[in-house]
């Protein structure tokens, strides 16, 4: 999943990618796999530079679903920091991007609910649960939604 | 290609802080 050239080049620019290796760096690895209680590889963590975790990705994933959830955890991170439009802009990347990844289903649902967070429009969840009705409809998400139209 | 990982985790922390940006940490224990 690491080599891949899209994962590559989403990594180095948007993030700083730090390795905490079982063998390479066991001390940095005993000491923050106990900080954020992350006893299993592979583990990868989307921090915010104060070290505050906004998502977890663990296990391995083929190369579109774990490029996915690195941009889901991007995206989580912007709507914790309440920058909600760029929030759902993050969020509509992943459903226009890779629609068929597993994150893509909760992708369109926190679109949705970052655009009615930024704009404070009804319309927009009304719009996100009639798409649910199209597409993932035997989603948990979709379900989620279901209360939105 | 391929990703710029750190492998002193606190020494990246302080570059996340520097240039403003998240800090992606990946827990390994892959062959290297």
């Amino acid at each position: 999943m690491w080599p891949e050239t899209r994962v590559v080049r989403f990594v180095n620019e948007n993030f700083i990618a730090a390795r905490a290796h079982v063998k390479q760096n066991p001390n940095d690895f005993k000491q923050y796999s106990e900080r954020y209680q992350a006893p299993w590889t592979p583990t990868i963590l989307v921090l915010d530079a104060n070290g505050t975790e906004h998502h977890r990705i663990e296990g391995f994933l083929p190369a579109d679903d774990f490029l996915a959830q690195l941009m889901l955890g991007w995206a989580r991170m912007a709507f914790n920091q309440q920058q909600f439009a760029e929030a759902e802009r993050r969020y509509r990347a992943i459903v226009e991007q890779l629609p068929e990844s597993e994150a893509a289903a909760e992708a369109l649902y926190w679109t949705g609910a970052a655009k009615y967070k930024a704009t404070g429009d009804p319309a927009a969840l009304k719009q996100t649960g009639e798409t649910f009705k199209q597409r993932y409809r035997d989603t948990a998400w979709a379900k989620k939604a279901s209360v939105w139209s | 290609m391929k990703i710029d990982f750190r492998y002193d985790v606190d020494k990246a922390f302080e570059d996340a802080k520097q240039q403003r940006k998240p800090l992606l940490l990946d827990f390994s224990a892959a062959p290297m």
